[in-house]
Parts: structure tokens; sequence; C-alpha cells
């Protein structure tokens, strides 16, 4: 389809982008004020960017994704957007009654020059922010980063507004889970209490972007992490941060006011990321590692054994998120098999150098690169081909053209479920993706095989 | 916690009860959940489906990023069009400007592609840091021989409307710029349908059946060369009438070709578009056929219509569109079926489309204008909804009250136009309202 479109020569360009494997700030902003229960976001901008990244997130989620905007008009884009934030407020307080308001910018706004701070400071003098109310903000500028970088920033902004502390230290730790699923982030607490851990978790989108079918719609559904308990992630023990380009901001900037040490670990994807996460689980716990995780750990080394002919030197290509990237690239090798085409469309050389660390010796040949997209992923491709494309729904258009096995991974998936309902995070996550890769890369091997070939026992 | 907004108070109305005057046609309360888009949104999505063209959105790379492919709309031959280019500006192109990135941009595309004509498109950002796109584009067209035009669709400069005027203007510059060999009496343009799902194809070969030759159809399924040659049909039918209202005026400003405004929703208004259309040419024949085909389209149609309606006959349905004028045909073929409009709403509808809407609404129907969740869920709950018909953000919220749903808008994946469309409609309101699942949580 897109085959004709994209040439294989691979030339050199200086001046644009072809099918972006990120997006702009503020949807990772509002992703990440959804994990704040009873949150609305909110964003201070034209209307088109909110209709934009609800219609996005709706997509992915298949939930109804509420978020309010300023409404920005010519004259506001000339005169500023305070007359329009000021009355949002009004109006977001008077009418949708949320405990807390996460503000979010625009290119818009930030180029206009609109100080959102100074704006929230007047609402509350004017009494437009009802007593027991709380708004933040964030600054999102689209044209800085990706949907990464928003996302870090409202964690970050979450951690110092809504963050406070008594100096009294609690049995307690933090947990940043990164910009994972709500599956993903309701696994990992699981592990957390398995280890006998009192944790805070934010953001935490599970219970808020998965809400149960019951027949009525909760604008603000049970999930996220509520306000008290922010207000004492400045007394845990220790700070857990997974995913160094989605939660290492945050948890650097508590440690700096709240004196919580932070640990910044990959996300745990696959086994041995999940293994330091366990690992520096462990010393916060009172318990040993509980069988039942011993157990979850070995089931998946266990089927990685029985399995591994079907792995062996396979060839993938990848393209997503710089955390993800990481993590699942170390977990393919662990499988024996060849990520040899790595594409994120986030800025970052921190990126490459982990990337090094993990692939230099074991898969020397792979080519690795930030800041660029999925065109440049089929080029690659086209010239070498892979055996298994592993990235979000815009990865079926090479994965049709080139008719490689696709397991969809990432965000947004616009065209399947399973991604907010099963975990990929953890040993049982670890699983249930080997899971998904087994079975395209089994599914190719039974529709190519010749009859005589084809066989009922793999 | 009520439900309306106090600036909303007049863009919310049930007929019989108020004195009707809606307060349309403004900007949205700042701070509402708006389900509406904004200037760029409207250009991108109706001269996206122009498929031979390149399609460069000038901006940060969310507005290329959120409008990949997202609209169903097909092409019988090539793809472009559902590919994403963005000159993804960054922090130094808005303090020093873009122009330059957006050149190169269109230049490497231009090469690597060799498109039949580019658009540039005009965002937010551009727009603040004055981007002069109009000389860009003239300097490529200068250099690589195509039609280069810019859109001037800067998000914040008025609502999709306006995004439609500023895509209406863009084509309007090539239209009358390639004359066919020869000029056929009995032909048209159609305007205002976006092939989603194959709609364009199906109300084409009606044409064809008539004999009514089709010059361009702009934009669902579109070419360059087709719109080019548009001015040289004798009739504009226009569907949609908000997104290409405008152009059918300038075609006809400049070009003396009458337009009429016509719906392909529904078995009465696909037959009233057909006839009227053949009764445009006064060629008798061409009626007969039209009649003909007509009469048949409709007997099979009906068929399926008497087999649904009594399972259907007394559901509710809720409507909220973007443009009010399909709101009129799906209160026609709701009808139809037997089933009640009791909710009915557009993001962007104008006053006479509102004064229309409530003629055809039976008493007590709520009509609203730039809705949002909170009074969509709330009037749906109310009026003891059955169906919601709506776009991408409704699906959810109504699936989360327990509600059965009909996407009409770009997620529609069966072609829902024509007497075709009509049978699709019936089969998918009827499969979602009677679905099992609605009895599994109550």
């Amino acid at each position: 389809m897109l085959l004709r479109h994209t040439p294989k020569e691979i030339t050199p360009r200086a001046a644009l982008t072809i099918n972006p494997a990120k997006t702009c700030q503020p949807i990772g902003a509002i992703y990440a004020s959804l994990g704040i229960h009873k949150c609305l976001p909110h964003s201070h901008g034209a209307q088109g960017c909110c209709a934009y990244h609800r219609s996005a997130l709706t997509r992915h989620y298949k939930e109804p994704i509420m978020a309010s905007t300023s409404s920005f008009t010519e004259g506001s884009s000339v005169f500023g957007g305070q007359a329009n934030l000021l009355q949002a407020l009004n109006n977001i307080f008077t009418i949708y009654n949320p405990d807390i308001v996460a503000i979010h910018t625009t290119c818009l706004s930030e180029t206009i020059g609109d100080d959102v701070p100074q704006i929230i400071s007047k609402a509350y003098e004017e009494g437009k922010i009802p007593k027991d109310k709380v708004v933040i903000s964030t600054s999102t500028p689209s044209y800085v980063g990706s949907h990464i970088t928003g996302f870090s920033n409202m964690v970050k902004s979450m951690a110092m507004q809504l963050g406070g502390g008594s100096s009294c230290k609690k049995d307690q730790i933090n947990i940043i889970p990164g910009w994972v699923e709500p599956a993903d982030m309701r696994e990992i607490k699981r592990l957390c209490r398995e280890m006998g851990l009192n944790t805070i978790m934010f953001p935490d989108t599970s219970g808020v972007v998965d809400s149960p079918q019951t027949g009525k719609f909760n604008m603000y559904p049970q999930g996220g992490v509520r306000l008290d308990e922010m207000q004492r992630i400045g007394d845990s023990e220790a700070t857990i941060a997974l995913g160094k380009f989605t939660s290492q901001a945050a948890a650097e900037a508590l440690d700096a006011k709240y004196k919580v040490p932070c640990e910044i670990l990959d996300l745990p994807i696959g086994l041995r990321a999940t293994d330091r996460f366990i690992n520096t689980l462990r010393p916060h716990s009172r318990l040993k590692v509980p069988e039942s995780i011993n157990y979850e750990r070995g089931r998946l080394v266990d089927m990685i054994t029985d399995m591994q002919q079907y792995l062996a030197g396979k060839r993938v290509a990848l393209f997503g998120d710089p955390d993800q990237l990481i993590s699942l690239s170390e977990f393919l090798v662990d499988l024996d098999m060849r990520p040899v085409y790595v594409i994120t469309g986030t800025r970052g050389k921190k990126f490459l150098r982990h990337m090094q660390e993990i692939l230099g010796e074991a898969v020397p040949e792979a080519k690795v690169q930030h800041a660029k997209d999925a065109f440049l992923l089929h080029q690659w491709i086209k010239n070498e081909p892979v055996d298994l494309l592993i990235g979000n729904s815009y990865g079926k258009y090479i994965a049709r053209d080139e008719d490689i096995p696709f397991v969809r991974y990432g965000f947004p998936i616009t065209d399947r479920v399973g991604h907010t309902y099963f975990p990929s995070v953890g040993y049982q996550g670890g699983s249930q993706l080997l899971e998904r890769i087994l079975g395209v890369l089994l599914d190719r091997q039974d529709r190519d095989a010749p009859e005589e070939g084809f066989e009922l026992v793999m | 916690m009520g439900t309306i907004l106090k600036e909303r108070k007049q863009q919310v109305f049930r007929k019989g009860e108020d004195a009707f005057a809606m307060a349309c046609e403004r900007n949205s309360a700042a701070g509402s959940i708006s389900q509406r888009a904004c200037v760029f949104c409207g250009s991108r999505v109706v001269l996206y489906p122009i498929a031979d063209a390149l399609h460069v959105v000038h901006g940060p790379i969310g507005c290329a990023a959120y409008t990949w492919d997202i609209r169903g709309a097909l092409s019988s031959g090539p793809e472009l069009h559902r590919m994403s280019f963005s000159t993804d500006l960054q922090e130094r192109d808005v303090i020093y400007g873009g122009e330059k990135k957006l050149y190169h941009a269109l230049c490497e595309l231009i090469d690597m592609h060799s498109p039949k004509a580019a658009f540039a498109y005009a965002t937010c950002i551009t727009g603040i840091i004055g981007d002069d796109i109009d000389a860009v584009c003239r300097q490529v067209e200068a250099v690589k021989n195509i039609p280069v035009l810019a859109v001037h669709s800067e998000g914040f400069n008025g609502t999709k409307r306006d995004g439609y005027r500023a895509a209406c203007e863009a084509i309007f510059k090539i239209v009358g710029t390639k004359t066919p060999p020869e000029v056929n009496k009995y032909s048209i343009n159609i305007l205002g349908d976006f092939n989603i799902a194959g709609e364009t194809w199906i109300i084409r070969d009606y044409y064809k059946k008539m004999g009514v030759k089709v010059v361009a159809t702009i934009t669902g399924d579109g070419r360059i060369a087709d719109i080019q040659q548009a001015h040289t049909a004798s009739l504009n039918v226009v569907q949609c009438s908000g997104s290409m209202l405008h152009l059918a005026k300038l075609m006809e400003a400049k070009y003396n070709i009458p337009f009429i405004r016509v719906s392909y929703i529904g078995i009465e208004d696909t037959s009233e578009a057909l006839l009227e259309v053949a009764r445009f040419f006064k060629d008798e024949a061409m009626i007969q056929r039209t009649l003909c085909l007509a009469a048949e389209a409709t007997h099979k149609t009906m068929s399926l219509v008497k087999k649904y309606r009594p399972g259907l006959a007394g559901k509710r349905a809720a409507v909220y569109v973007g443009g009010a004028f399909k709101a009129f045909s799906l209160i026609k073929a709701l009808r139809m079926l037997g089933m009640e409009v009791v909710v009915v709403g557009s993001q962007t509808g104008q006053a006479d489309d509102y004064k229309r809407l409530r003629s055809m609404c039976d008493e007590g129907t709520v009509i609203l204008d730039d809705s949002n969740p909170v009074e969509l869920a709330a009037f749906s709950l109310e009026k003891k909804v059955d169906i919601f018909i709506g776009g991408v953000k409704e699906r959810p919220l109504a699936y989360k009250l327990g509600i059965a749903f009909c996407d009409h808008n770009h997620e529609r994946k069966n072609a829902l136009a024509g007497y075709e469309g009509m049978e699709n409609f019936i089969k998918e309101v009827y499969a979602s309202i009677m679905s099992p699942v609605w009895k599994l949580f109550r």
C-alpha cells in the first residue's frame, strides 16, 4: 500500500519528518494528569489540540477521555489567554467539579508568552478556585521534545505542586511507573504488594482509563493517585522511578525538595529489567522475595527454554518510545533474538548510549537512531528485511507492505484490544509478551509451510 | 453540580418549551469540554482525500501526527494522502522562522514523490510567528512546476467551518487551470463527499447509470487533474453543505456554474438528490432512467426496512454530528425505521440549520449546539436514548452509559450513503441496539 510511496534508496532529509514515531508534548501531559484521582486535564490553547488529544487517547483506550480547553480565539492569541483561563477555571469548577485541574500549555500559549502560574495565582486571589480545590500546571511547548517530554514534565509538576511531606519518614515508597498502560501500573502495584511494601504510585491510570462497564458514566472513575497520598510522598523512604525518559525528572526533584532518595531503573519489561526491579524493592521490604514471584520468574524462563529454537537469531525491527525500546531490546537479546533496527522519534543522546550498552556486543550490526521516523525504519527494512516488527498500530503499514509478522506495542494502538488489559511488565507481563511474539512467528511459519512441512507439534 | 454552563444556556433548547433562538456560530465557552476541533482540522479533513497531492503540515509534530490516516477516505489509485508529512518545527524554528524549512520540505518531498500538486497547511504556531507560507508556496511552484497551495488553516483563527473555507479557497485556485479535449453537457461535480468507506464510488455509480458524467469528485477519491477541469461541469452537486458550499459559491460567481444542495443519507434524500440532478438537465430520458433507478433501489431497500422496522420501531435516538445538514437526513432516515430522534445537535450548525432542525423535530426534543460530554450524557439518560449516532469521542461515552452506537463520522466502517448505505445503516443500528451485551450488566 504505502510501499510504492517509500523508496528503497535513502536520501538525506534536512527539513521534514515523514510518518512520525512521536507526537507532541500536551498529550503526554493529559495522560499523566488522568492518573490523578478526580483530576480534569486542561489544555491552555486553541480548541483543536484538546480535541485531537482526546480523540487519540479515546482511540487507544476506548474510554471517554475528559479534558477541557481555554478555547483560544484570534483575540486571545493577540492579547494573551489570561481572560480565557480565568473564565475556564470558573466554568470548570462550576460545572465539572473536579478536585484538581492540571493545566498544560500548547505551542500557541507558550509562544504568545502566557504566564500560567501567575494566572493561577490571580485565579486564587479572585476566588475563582473554590477552597479545597487545587490547580497545578506544567509547561509543554509542542515544538520541544515529544509526548514523552510532556508526560515527564507533568509528572514532575505533579510531584512538586501536589506533593507534600512532614519530615517524619513513613514506612512507604514512591513508585513512578513511567508511561505504561493501566494494566502495567496495576501489575507493578501487585508486585509491590506481594513484596509486602506500602507504595504510593503516581501517576496511576489504572481504574481511570480502563474502567469497567457498569452502565454508568463516571466523569471521574475510581482510580488515580489521591491528593492525600500525594501529600505524603515527601515522607517516603525512597522513590523508585521506572524509565529514565519519563520518570527521572520527577524523582530527582523529589529528592532535592524532600530528601527522598531515588533510584532510576529501566521499565521492568522482560527478565533482567524485572530482576533489577525486584532486587531494588528487596531492601525496602522486610520479607524475602515470595515464592509466588520466584515461580512467576521460573515460568517465564521455562517458556523461553521450551521455545528457544523458534526465537534464535530472528531479526527484529522496533520503533516507539525510548524507555520501552531500551527494556524491550534487552529482553529480545535475552530471547536470543536480534534487535537490528531501533528507532524512536524522541530526541535523546542518552538513549543511544544506553542502547549501545545493550546491543554493542550482542548485536553489533544493530542500527539505532533517535529523533527519526517510521519512514526511515521502513527504508532500512526494504534494504535488509527483518523477521519481526514491534511498534504501535502505524507499524501495520510496514508489516503489510513487507509481509512481516507484527506485534503491536506502544502508543497509539488503535486497531486491537488487550494492550490496556494485559500487562507487559513483570515476569507475567514478560510471559504475555513472549506469547504474542511466538504467536505471530509461529502463525507465519504455519502460513508459509509447504503442506508436507506443515507441523502439528511445534 | 449543574449540567449546563451559564454561557451555554442559549445553546440548549427543548422544542415546545422554550422561546427558540439558538445562539450558535459563536466561540465555545472557555473551560468547556467541547467536542469541537479547530480550523486546521477543518482544512485537513476536507483536503486530505485528494490522493495524488502532497499534504505537508507546517507546524510542530502533533498537528501531523493526530491527522495521520485517521479518516477512512478511500482512494482507487495513489495513496500519498495516507502518509504523514510534517516540518516538525523545533524551538529554533519558532525563534528564527520556519519558512526555509517549509521550502526545503516541499522541494524534497516533491522530488521524492512527484505529486500532482502540494498543499502546505498553516498551523497555530506558523500563524503566530508570521511565516509567509504564500511566498514559500510561490517560490516552490516556480521551481517545481506543479501547483503549490497555501492553506490558511491557523488553528485558533475560528472554528472548523473556517477551516473548510480555507480549504475551499485553496482548491479554488486550481479550478479552471486545465481544459479537457471535450466538454460534456450532462456533467456534474460531486462536492462534499469524502469517500469514507467508499461512499463516493456508490454515488458516482448512480450518476453513471443515469447518464451523467462526473467531472470531479471533490474531494472523495479526488485527483488534482479532475479538480483542475471542474469548471467545465454544468452543475455542482453539494453534499455536507458546511464543508463545500463556499467552493460552490466561488465557482458559481466565477464560472457561472449553478449548484444544488443534496444529501445522500437515507432513501428519500438519495432519491430526491438524484432526481433533482436529472431534472436540472431537463432530459426526459434521463429523468425516466433516474425514476427507474430510484424505484428499483427503493424497493430493494424498503424490503430491508420492513424486515427490521418491527424490532426498531419506538426506539429512541440521539444524533450529534459535525454539521447540522447531516442531522436532517438522519432524522428522516430514522423515522422511516419507526424510530424517534429525542436529542439532536451539531458542533458547528448555523441559525437557519437549527430553525430547520426544530421544525423537523417532535415536541420535547432536545436541540444542542456545540455540546459536551456532560450534557450529552445527561440528556441521553433523561430521554432514555437507545442509540447514539455520533463520532469518535461520543462512542465510548455512549457505551459507558449502556447505549448502542453508530459512527456516522470518519470512523464509519461501512458506507452509509445511498441506498446501499441505508441498508448498512439499518443493519448497524439494529445490531448495536439488539446486542446482548446491554443485558450483561443491568
